[in-house]
Order: C-alpha cells, then structure tokens, then sequence
C-alpha cells in the first residue's frame, strides 16, 4: 500500500531550471511547495571543488553529473513504423540528473528568441504567401508574444546575472550588441566578458564582411554580482571548464547558486531528493491531477504526494512521458496528424566549419561564452524568398577550452594515429578554431514523441520512443548558413579551413550534439493542437503546468534555456495573479 | 611497459602495449603510449565501474541497429577488449601468422591500418568498431589527467601545450594575446 504524505499546495517534479524557479515564485507567493528531484542532491561547494572538478576524463568523457543510461534512457528511430533501439550510452545528447539538473552543467549561452519566433506561422505567412509552408512542416504560434515575454527575459537575466551588451534598448540599436534582437527594456546585468583571442578574429572578420558580430550573452558572470535573490555570483575566471562541469568559483549562474540557497531557506518549502515520480494520478472528471506517485530511492517505498498544482519540471521527455502514462490528452498520431501529446518533438540543427591560423589562440583560455556570434543568418533575419527553406542560426566561434580528449582538430589529410598525427597534433593545437552554425529546428509531421512498446527504466516504466530525423527544411538551412561560416573562416585569415560540415545524412546516436530537446507538450491556443495553454496550463488538467523546452512548437536556432527561465516567470506570474485568485481554466477553449 | 595487474591479462596487456606504442611510438614529442602509462590506464578503466559497464543501458532484446543507432551490443568495455584483442589476435594469426604484439613495427602499422579501414575482417566481432574503441581509450589514456593513471608528467598535454589545471586566466588574456604561453602543465596531483 503506498504511503501518503501529508497534503501541499503545489509540487514540482523535477528539480532543475524550471523546477527551481517555479518552487521559489509560488513559495513566495505563500504556497507549500514540495520539490520532487530523482537524483542526487549537490552542492557547488562540496561536489565541485579544485583540483577536482577539473577533470575531463569524469566529467566530459564518463559524463558524471548525468543521467545513468542504466537508470533511463530513450529509444530512438528515424521513421514511424522502423523497430527503435535504445541509447544505451550517452554518444550524442545526454540528461540532466540530480538537483540542479542540468541547469547546473550547461554552458550558459543565454539567449532570447526573436521576436518573429513566437508567431512563426502567422509570420512566415504574411511575408511569403499562404502557401509557402510545405504542408509536413507543423510549425505553430506559440499563443504568446515576444513583447509579453520581455520583462521575463529580463527577470531570468537579472537572476543569472548574464554577461552581455544590449544591440536594442527600448527599439534604439544601440552599436556593439545583436541589432537583431527584440527591444529590451534594460541592458544586460554585466559587461561583456574579456575576448577570447578566437572571438577578436571572428569579430574582426564578420565585421569586415559587413555582418553584426557581437559578443555572445553569458551566464557567466564577468564580474562578482549579487541577484535579486541576494545570491552572490563569482566572477569568471576563464578556465575553459564550463560545459559538463560545475564550476567552483560559482561564477556561472546555476539552480544551485542562483536559486535554490534561498528556496532552501524558505520552511515553506521542503526538498526530496532521491525521488523519482512514477507517474500522475489524473482524475479525468474533476480534469485535475490530484498528486504525484514517487519511489524514494533510498527505501524502495512508493509514496503519494498529493497536492493542488502539480509542475512538470522533468525536462521534455519526462514531462511528455507523464502525461502519456496518465491519459491526459490524446497522444499524437503522425498518420492522422490528430491528437497532440508527443507532437512537435524538435531538437537542434548543428554544423560547423574547422579552421586553422597562423595566431596562438590559447584555447585552453575559455568560458562558456566568452566568443563571439552573427545574428545575420538567424531566424527570418534576412530574406528567405527563393532559399527553399525557413530559419536559420547564428554563428559563433569556439571558446569553451581546448580541454585535449576531446579538443584536438587537425587538417584534412591528417593520419589520426602514428607520428604524423602527433606532428600535426603539436603543430596545430594552440591554432585551431571553429566556427559553429547552430541552427533552428523547425516542427515536422514524423517527428514526434511517444511509449516504446519493449524497453522499460529501471523503475519499469516504458522508455520514451523518438521518431525522429532531419528533413528537407534541416539540410538546406545547414548548408546555407554553414557556407557562410565557412567565408568568415576565410576571412579570419586562416591558413587552411576544413570542407565546412553542414549537417548531413540521417540524425545519429553518436555524433556530439548539444541537449537541446523541444516539443511533445507543445503550447498554442487551441486545445486540438496544443497541449497547454499560453500560461503552460494543460488543456485537460487545469491544476497541471507543463515547464521547459517542451512546450515550444518548434525549435529556434538559439540555445532554449532563457526563454525556458522566461517562461517560467511568465507562468508563475499567471498562477500567482490569475490562477490562485479563482483556480480553473485561464483560457477558454 | 605496464604495471598491469588490476584487472588485464598477460597477453591483454602485451596487446594494448604493442598498440599504444603504435598509436603513440616514442619520438622526440613524447615517449610512447605505454610509457606514458596509457596500458596502466585502460587497466584501471577496464577494471572499475567504467569498464564493469555500471552506466550502460544493457536491457535486451540486443538487436543489431543501423550505425546510427549507436553501440547496441550488451557488452561491458571490459568484455568488449577482452573479445575484441582476442578478435584482434585471431585475425593477426591468420593474416601474419603472429600475435600482433610479436608483428613488427611495419606489420602492427599495417595490421592497424586494415582494422582502421575496414580491410581486417575479424571473425564474430566487427573489427572497425574495436578500432574505434580502441584509440578512443588510448587517447584518453594520453590526455586525461595523470591522476588517473596515464598521460605520466602530464607527456600528452606537453606534446600540445595544454596547461593543465592552473586555475585563473582572469590576468592572462590581454597582456598575452596572440603570445605563445609555456605554462609547465599540472594536474590534479600537484595541486592537492
Ligand atoms: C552539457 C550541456 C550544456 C548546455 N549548455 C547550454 C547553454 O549554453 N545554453 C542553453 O540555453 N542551454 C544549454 N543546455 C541546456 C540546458 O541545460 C537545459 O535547457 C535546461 O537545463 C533545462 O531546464 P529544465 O528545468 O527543463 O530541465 P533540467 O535542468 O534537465 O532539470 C530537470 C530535472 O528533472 C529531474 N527529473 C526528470 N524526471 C524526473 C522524474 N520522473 N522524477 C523526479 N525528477 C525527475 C531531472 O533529474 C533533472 O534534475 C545545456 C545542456 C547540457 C547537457
């Protein structure tokens, strides 16, 4: 018989970005508020400390701080009706697990979405024609405006104390920031950070080519700044260990520096670690989710929680799982195109061109962020008419560390062993960038979520099924945006630049890519094709918020996780100043 | 040259050794792979839970994938080198009618080369894969920090010029733009 817990007001599953914000606002708001997390709980001080954590074998190649593949993973296929395989490690993307989640070993690019993301369809209509969106590309509106989502952009800026210059304060284009970006009310929290060396190229060259280069927002701080938390951010000592690491000068914004000491200092609310939530208890009548069912890991005890406002925090693939195990909402059908759960699943179109110079770059100098990037090529930044594909990316150049496992380019021709590789190893590592085109992921009929019908997690649950390939729209926008990398690599004054690598061929389990995962509880504004609202409220549980990158409908060539903060904001303001005051649906359908 | 032991066969040992000397001969960039310590390493992986397979997903059904899909088979790496040398081993007896540790130094570049590309076609394994795996754990072996057993005074970091783990560059980028910076690498070790 599970064992009951004692009633709350809301609970969070999942205890990463999302989770953390959500818990804070409604705690603040007077609410108890339980935090369910399935992993471990961490600190930046005693998990993360020097000499230690500075270990690229444990933390970038044996991936510590993940998710175990034995614990869960996903199923992957190309196409509905192929058999799909499990991943059974960590080869390309890889989950977030433990307090914090993976909020607390990003890289810290934080971007916003332009404005013309939000309203994608209605956009792209208007300017080229109501036939000009091939009839499998399921892009959607979002419901919701850049304009309404600004002040929470900027709260979640102003929390990870980004490191940044604005290009558009208030629709002024102000000289040295991304003139592409939506109007902001303020400026970034901090500066800029120091230019890598590879970054001065790069904004040299894309300068001379007549682009916008600026440098790219970082949540990692510049400088020593307290957040409106009262939480004090490090200042960044660029040592190139950012990615796949915690950082031990807390100097990039994190759940656990940013958020969580001041939630945990709240007896409002109280933190379960260890606890891993099986699945919702819907009752379909009332159209609420009353609780949540956990596994303490710790007891192996199954135990309810109820609550009256449950967050789905779980990331895209947990929250998708949820409600697919629950009943809520009907699952998402690529041969009808009917039903919404799992739909819309997108994720992130990478390429790159590699590059060598005469300069000492030092790469081993880095910071999540610290280079520079071209908005040019982003979005519908530029004309798309005669292109035969919508979106783009923005390019950037390296600057995360030149960590040797794994960071270690030699020109075409090159052996990969033997003494000629350790010749061309020598000669070339302190003189190798890349250039990076990180490009959109626009929604597709066959792409989508649901239950793999054989392999199960460690707590028996079905492993969540991807059906999932690049398509047409994909391949023409990498190999458009990625030729244009590869002309700002020339003109950085490279000796040699490699055959630029747009992205090709089908999606695989063993090229490294970035844990970008949008979609499959997408938001809209109508119930017949959405899974929440545009206050992330579920359609069919008006007590059940969906958080994160699964609720986009599509995928932007930006990284995702400051409009998920956003987001976030955006929903609790609406729990907080609507919901709360009269608990039932904020739309109507 | 191994201290070996922790979980690695005789004939393992004298395997990885021969190939981490092929994959990194000793030249005036740094001693070879396994006096760098690189065979001491995959030891000390192959025996812990890396090499126990503690993170891999290994429920069945195991089903042969496209390539896409990734590593599918339920093997833990260590019984994966296991299979794999004695794959390796199978196939340099046929082909060279020696154990590839015995090849000489052309022949083990030669036999290398065949796995690498495909050409070597090892009975029940697929040799390309072992290949894969087996210079991926080499490198590792010669870049990751010396605390785990490989990479001895920091030989592979000196060879690119990789500092190591000093820990604060907040002073070093203006002034030394563009500079080469000979920063004597440290790891972990040095710093407790
Ligand atoms: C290496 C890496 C680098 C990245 N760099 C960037 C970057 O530079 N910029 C950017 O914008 N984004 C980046 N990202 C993505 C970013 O980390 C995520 O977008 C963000 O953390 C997602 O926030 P979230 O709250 O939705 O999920 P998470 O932060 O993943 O948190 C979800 C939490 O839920 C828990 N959970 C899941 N299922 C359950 C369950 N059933 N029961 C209980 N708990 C559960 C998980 O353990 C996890 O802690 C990066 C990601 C990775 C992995």
């Amino acid at each position: 018989m599970a064992k009951t817990m004692k009633h709350v007001d809301a609970v969070c599953v999942g205890m990463g970005w999302t989770g953390s914000i959500m818990a804070r606002e409604l705690t603040k708001a007077g609410l108890t508020v339980v935090g369910l997390e399935r992993g471990a709980n961490r600190t930046p001080a005693e998990n993360f400390v020097l000499p230690t954590v500075r270990d690229e074998l444990k933390y970038r190649l044996r991936l510590d701080t993940m998710l175990d593949t034995s614990v869960e993973t996903i199923t992957m296929r190309h196409e509905p009706g192929e058999t799909a395989l499990p991943m059974r490690r960590w080869e390309t993307f890889n989950m977030g697990d433990g307090l914090g989640g993976s909020g607390l070993h990003w890289n810290g690019i934080t971007w916003r979405f332009a404005p013309s993301e939000f309203v994608l369809r209605s956009h792209l209509t208007q300017r080229y024609g109501k036939n000009a969106i091939p009839a499998d590309v399921t892009i959607q509106d979002w419901g919701i405006t850049y304009d309404e989502l600004e002040p929470h952009y900027d709260r979640f800026e102003k929390l990870c104390g980004v490191s940044g210059k604005a290009g558009n304060l208030k629709g002024q284009i102000v000289e040295g920031g991304n003139p592409f970006e939506g109007p902001r009310q303020n400026e970034y929290p901090n500066k800029p950070l120091i230019l890598s060396q590879g970054g001065a190229m790069f904004m040299k060259a894309a300068q001379g080519l007549g682009y916008h280069p600026f440098q790219t927002p970082a949540s990692n701080s510049s400088a020593p700044y307290t957040n409106p938390e009262g939480l004090t951010i490090g200042q960044c000592q660029y040592c190139g260990h950012c990615e796949f690491f915690g950082c031990e000068s807390n100097a990039k914004a994190s759940p656990n520096v940013c958020v969580l000491p001041a939630l945990m200092r709240d007896s409002k609310f109280e933190l379960r670690t260890d606890s891993y939530v099986s699945r919702l208890i819907y009752d379909k009548h009332a159209r609420k989710v009353t609780g949540v069912v956990y596994i303490d890991r710790r007891t192996g005890e199954e135990i309810t929680q109820t609550a009256d406002i449950v967050i789905l925090s779980a990331y895209p693939f947990n929250n998708t799982l949820l409600l697919l195990l629950a009943g809520i909402g009907q699952p998402y059908d690529p041969h009808t195109g009917k039903g919404t759960v799992g739909k819309n699943y997108c994720y992130q179109t990478i390429g790159g061109v590699s590059l060598f110079v005469e300069e000492e770059i030092n790469p081993w100098i880095g910071t999540g962020t610290s280079a520079a990037s071209i908005d040019d090529f982003q979005a519908d930044n530029f004309d798309h008419g005669g292109l035969g594909f919508f979106g783009g990316g923005y390019i950037c150049v390296s600057g995360s560390g030149g960590r040797p496992i794994q960071v270690r380019a030699t020109p075409p021709g090159t052996p990969r062993w033997g003494t000629a590789w350790k010749e061309a190893n020598a000669k070339w590592y302190n003189h190798n960038l890349s250039l990076t085109s990180h490009g959109c992921n626009y929604a597709h009929r066959n792409n989508y979520l649901d239950l793999d019908p054989t392999y199960k997690d460690a707590i028996g649950r079905p492993l969540v099924r991807q059906t999932y390939n690049y398509r047409d729209n994909d391949y023409k926008m990498s190999a458009y945006v990625t030729a244009k990398a590869a002309e700002i690599a020339k003109a950085m004054g490279a000796k040699i630049v490699n055959p630029p690598q747009p992205r090709t061929g089908n999606f695989g389990a063993t090229n490294g890519q970035a844990t970008h995962h949008t979609g499959g509880c997408i938001m809209g504004t109508d119930p017949k094709t959405s899974v929440v609202n545009r206050y992330l409220q579920n359609w069919n549980a008006s007590n059940l918020f969906v958080m994160g990158g699964a609720v986009y409908p599509q995928n932007a060539g930006h990284n995702p996780t400051g409009t998920m903060g956003a987001l976030a904001y955006w929903s609790a303001n609406a729990i907080v100043n609507q919901y709360l005051k009269s608990p039932g649906a904020l739309v109507h359908a | 040259m191994t201290d070996g032991g922790a979980t690695l066969t005789a004939a393992e040992a004298a395997f990885l050794v021969a190939a981490a000397d092929t994959i990194i001969p000793a030249d005036e960039l740094s001693p070879s792979g396994s006096q760098c310590g690189v065979v001491d390493f995959i030891d000390r992986e192959l025996a812990g839970p890396y090499g126990q397979g503690v993170r891999l997903y290994r429920d069945g059904p195991i089903v042969k994938g496209k390539k896409e899909h990734g590593y599918q088979l339920g093997l833990a790496p260590r019984d994966f080198f296991r299979i794999g040398i004695e794959a390796a081993d199978d196939w340099t007896r046929a082909t060279y009618q020696k154990n590839f540790a015995e090849l000489d130094e052309a022949g083990r570049q030669a036999a290398l080369t065949a796995m690498e590309t495909g050409k070597a076609a090892f009975e029940n394994f697929n040799a390309r894969e072992f290949f894969e795996a087996l210079i991926a754990i080499v490198m590792e072996g010669f870049f990751a920090d010396p605390i785990h057993g490989g990479n001895r005074d920091g030989a592979g970091w000196k060879m690119v010029g990789y500092p190591g783990l000093p820990a604060d560059y907040r002073a070093t980028i203006e002034p030394n733009r563009g500079k080469r910076l000979d920063i004597v690498p440290r790891g972990i070790a040095d710093r407790r």
